[in-house]
C-alpha cells in the first residue's frame, strides 16, 4: 500500500466522521463545557448565571439528595419491572412466534411510539384519574380509590413507556441464539428450566443489560412520567433541574447538578457494559 | 350546545355556489348577488366593528403568525377565533403556572412571545431587566387610562412611562368540593388543616412560590410577603409537614378539580367562577386571614418577533365589546368601567367575581422583592424536592 492511497483513506474517512464529529462538539461538548463553567459560578440577584468560582453549588447537592434518590431508586426497580414483563415477551417474539407472524408482531411492540409519550401518558391520566378505574372500582363498592399522583403510577407510566426499548435488545439478543444448542442441551439430558438457564438466559445477557442500561439511563433524566403521573410529587431529578431552569432561575445550581448526573450516568453506563461484556466473553469462549 | 354556523346562514352552500357561476356568466348584477348571498351584510358589519378593520394598529403588515403567554382557562377562544378571522393572524397561546416560570423564559430568550401576561408585582422587574417595551399607547387607541380604577393598574407604570396596561384584577382564594368536604373552610389555616385531615390525599397547592409561600406564611399570622428567613422556615416547615397528604402540586387545577380527583384547591378567582359555574358545590372562599390580591397585565416582551401583530391583538383586547365577551367566559373581574357597563348582572352581581370590599381588606399585593428573593425560590424548590 502505498502512501498516497493511505492519505487518500485518511481524507475520506475523515469526511465520513466530520457530520458526525462537527455535530457531537457544537451540541455536545460545548454545551457541557458551558455547564462545567456555570456548575462554578453563582446565581445572579434577578436569578441566571453571574461569573464567579465557587464550590456553593456543588456543596448545596445534599439539598436535593430526596431527588437524587429517588431516582436512583425508582430508575433500577423500573428497569427490573420493565425487565420482567419484557423478557417473556421477547422470548415468545424470538423462539415461540410463528415465523411467519414474527415481523407483524415485532412491529406491533414498536406501534406505541407512532403516538407521542406524552399524549400516552395523558391517557393514563384519565384511567388512573377519579372517572378511571377508581370509578369502576366504587361500582363494586369501593370508594374514594386514588390512583393517580402516587408513586406506584408513576413506576407504571415507567414500565408503560419503557418496555418497548427493553424487549427490542432482548428480542434481538434471543433471535441470534443458535437453536441446535437448545437441541444439544435437551439431548444431554438437560430439563427446559435448566436448559433456560444454562444455556438461553446466559446468551441473551449482552441484550439484557443493553436493555438494563438503555432504560436506567433514560429514566435518569425522566421528567415527564413523573410530573404529569406523580402530580409534581414524585421528584426526579429530572424535575428538580426543570425547577432550578425554570422556577428559581438558578442556573449555576442546576448546572452543578446537571454535571453530577452526567457523572452518575457515566459511572451505571461503564459498569453495566464492563458486566456485560465480561458475561458475554467468558460464554463466547466457554462454547467455542 | 351551540348550533352549527351554517344553520344560521342566509344561504346553502349550493346555492350559493349556483348564484357565484351566475354572477361568473353575468346573468345577475354583482349588486344581487352580494345581497341574496348575505356577503353584502357581512362585509358591511366587519366594516363598522370598531377596532377591526379601521384601525391604526392593523395598517402594517400583521403576518399570520403571533404567540401569547398566559395562564391556564384564562381566554375565551373564540376570542383568538374572531382575532384571526378579523386579520388573518393565528394566535398561538402558551400556558404557565407561575410568573417565575415566564422570567425564566424571557431571561433564556428566544420565547417567540408577542404579548404576555405578567402579574402586577413582577412588571418593575421586566423593566430594571430591560425585558419589556414601553408601550406605544398611539398604537392602543382602545385603552383608557381615564376609565380605569387605579389601584389595579398603578403597577404597569414606571417612572411614568406605561409599561404594561391591565387585563383584570382577582384573588387568590380557596376552591372546596363541598359535597366531598363537609368541614367549613373559612382561612388559610383552616385549608392546611383540612388538607391533612378531611381532604388527606385530596388538597392542590399552585406551584408557584408566592401563592403557596405566601398562604402558608399567611395561615401562621405572617404577611403574604414575608422574605423573613425565621418565618418562611416556619412556612417550610409547614408545606413539609403538608406534602405527604397533598393530592398535586400544580397551577393547572381545574381539570383535577373537575374529575374529583382533587377536592380542594388554591384558587384564582377566575377558576373560582368557573369552576362554580359548571359545579355549584365547588364553593370559592377567601382566607378572612389574608391571603393575595392581584391585577394582571398585558405587556409585550422586547424580545418579540412580531410586534405589530402583538399591538394588534393588544388593542382588539382592549375594546370594551370584546373584553366583556372575554369577562364573560373567564370569570374574572374587570378593571375597566367602560366593561363594566357592558357586564351583564348575573355576572357584576356574583360574589365570586366581585366580593365584598370588607372581604377584600385583608387580602395583600404580592410585591415586587419575592419574585427575586433567593430564599423563596430556594424554599420552594426544596419543597418540591423533598
Amino acid at each position: 500500500m502505498t502512501a498516497a492511497t493511505n492519505t487518500k483513506r485518511n481524507l475520506v474517512t475523515a469526511a465520513l466522521v466530520a457530520p458526525a464529529a462537527a455535530w457531537l462538539m457544537i451540541f455536545l461538548v460545548l454545551p457541557f463545557i458551558a455547564m462545567l463553567v456555570f456548575a462554578f459560578g453563582e446565581r445572579a440577584p434577578e436569578g441566571g448565571y453571574q461569573a464567579a468560582f465557587t464550590f456553593a453549588q456543588f456543596a448545596n447537592l445534599p439539598t436535593r439528595a430526596a431527588a437524587f434518590w429517588n431516582t436512583l431508586i425508582l430508575a433500577p426497580i423500573g428497569a427490573l419491572a420493565c425487565l420482567l414483563i419484557a423478557y417473556p415477551v421477547a422470548y415468545y417474539l424470538a423462539v415461540r412466534a410463528n415465523p411467519r407472524y414474527r415481523l407483524i408482531l415485532v412491529s406491533l411492540v414498536v406501534v406505541p411510539f407512532w403516538t407521542s409519550l406524552l399524549v400516552r401518558t395523558y391517557a393514563w391520566m384519565y384511567i388512573l384519574g377519579s372517572r378511571g378505574i377508581p370509578n369502576l372500582l366504587s361500582m363494586i363498592g369501593i370508594e374514594d380509590v386514588r390512583m393517580l399522583n402516587t408513586p406506584g403510577a408513576v413506576l407504571l407510566g415507567i414500565v408503560y413507556g419503557y418496555l418497548p426499548l427493553m424487549i427490542m435488545p432482548i428480542y434481538v439478543s434471543l433471535e441470534k441464539l443458535d437453536r441446535r444448542l437448545l437441541e444439544a442441551s435437551a439431548d444431554l439430558g438437560a430439563k427446559p428450566v435448566s436448559t433456560f438457564f444454562g444455556v438461553t438466559l446466559p446468551l441473551s445477557l449482552p441484550g439484557v443489560m443493553t436493555g438494563v442500561a438503555l432504560v436506567t439511563i433514560l429514566l435518569l433524566g425522566e421528567y415527564l412520567i413523573p410530573q404529569l403521573l406523580g402530580g409534581g410529587k414524585v421528584f426526579f431529578i429530572g424535575n428538580a433541574l426543570v425547577d432550578l431552569f425554570l422556577q428559581s432561575r438558578n442556573w449555576p445550581f442546576g448546572s452543578a447538578i446537571a454535571v453530577t448526573l452526567v457523572a452518575v450516568v457515566v459511572v451505571i453506563l461503564m459498569v453495566a457494559m464492563r458486566i456485560a461484556f465480561r458475561v458475554a466473553g467468558t460464554r463466547q469462549v466457554d462454547l467455542v | 350546545m351551540s348550533k352549527w354556523y351554517r344553520e344560521n346562514a342566509p344561504i346553502t352552500a349550493d346555492q350559493l355556489a349556483d348564484e357565484l357561476m351566475r354572477l361568473k356568466r353575468g346573468s345577475v348584477t354583482r349588486r344581487h348577488f352580494l345581497g341574496v348571498t348575505g356577503l353584502g351584510l357581512a362585509t358591511a358589519v366587519l366594516a363598522r366593528q370598531p377596532g377591526l378593520f379601521n384601525s391604526t394598529a392593523f395598517a402594517g403588515d400583521l403576518g399570520t403568525q403571533m404567540s401569547i403567554a398566559t395562564w391556564p382557562n384564562y381566554h375565551d377562544p373564540a376570542t383568538f377565533e374572531a382575532f384571526q378571522a378579523a386579520t388573518g393572524v393565528a394566535v398561538e397561546v402558551n400556558v404557565f403556572g407561575s410568573n417565575e416560570e415566564m422570567l425564566a423564559k424571557l431571561q433564556a430568550g428566544g420565547t417567540g412571545w408577542d404579548l404576555f401576561v405578567p402579574t402586577n408585582y413582577t412588571i418593575s422587574t421586566y423593566v430594571k431587566l430591560g425585558l419589556i417595551d414601553e408601550l406605544d399607547m398611539s398604537k392602543l387607541p382602545n385603552y383608557d387610562a381615564a376609565t380605569e380604577t387605579a389601584r389595579f393598574t398603578n403597577e404597569g407604570v414606571v417612572d411614568g412611562k406605561t409599561y404594561a396596561v391591565p387585563k383584570n384584577w382577582g384573588t387568590t382564594g380557596i376552591a372546596v368540593n363541598s359535597a366531598k368536604i363537609k368541614k367549613p373552610v373559612t382561612s388559610w389555616k383552616d385549608f392546611f388543616e383540612i388538607a391533612m385531615t378531611e381532604g388527606d390525599g385530596r388538597a392542590m397547592v399552585h406551584d408557584y412560590q408566592l401563592t403557596t409561600i405566601g398562604n402558608a406564611l399567611v395561615s401562621l399570622g405572617y404577611s403574604f410577603n414575608s422574605i423573613k428567613p425565621d418565618e418562611l422556615a416556619k412556612a417550610e416547615e409547614l408545606l413539609i409537614k403538608v406534602k405527604p397528604h397533598l393530592y398535586a402540586i400544580n397551577s393547572d387545577y381545574q381539570p383535577s378539580m373537575r374529575a374529583t380527583d382533587a377536592w380542594m384547591t388554591m384558587c384564582w378567582t377566575n377558576d373560582g367562577a368557573q369552576l362554580n359555574r359548571d359545579m355549584p358545590e365547588i364553593l370559592f372562599t377567601l382566607g378572612k386571614d389574608g391571603g393575595e390580591i392581584w391585577s394582571d397585565f398585558y405587556a409585550i416582551p422586547k424580545s418579540a418577533a412580531n410586534k405589530a401583530a402583538g399591538y394588534a391583538l393588544l388593542n382588539y383586547l382592549m375594546a370594551p365589546e370584546n373584553a366583556m365577551k372575554e369577562h364573560i367566559a373567564n370569570g374574572a373581574p374587570t378593571t375597566d368601567s367602560r366593561v363594566m357597563k357592558l357586564l351583564p348582572v348575573d355576572v357584576t352581581g356574583n360574589k365570586i367575581v366581585y366580593p365584598d370590599e370588607a372581604s377584600l381588606t385583608p387580602l395583600e399585593f404580592g410585591a415586587a422583592v419575592t419574585l427575586t428573593d433567593p430564599g423563596r425560590a430556594e424554599l420552594m424548590a426544596r419543597f418540591k424536592s423533598a
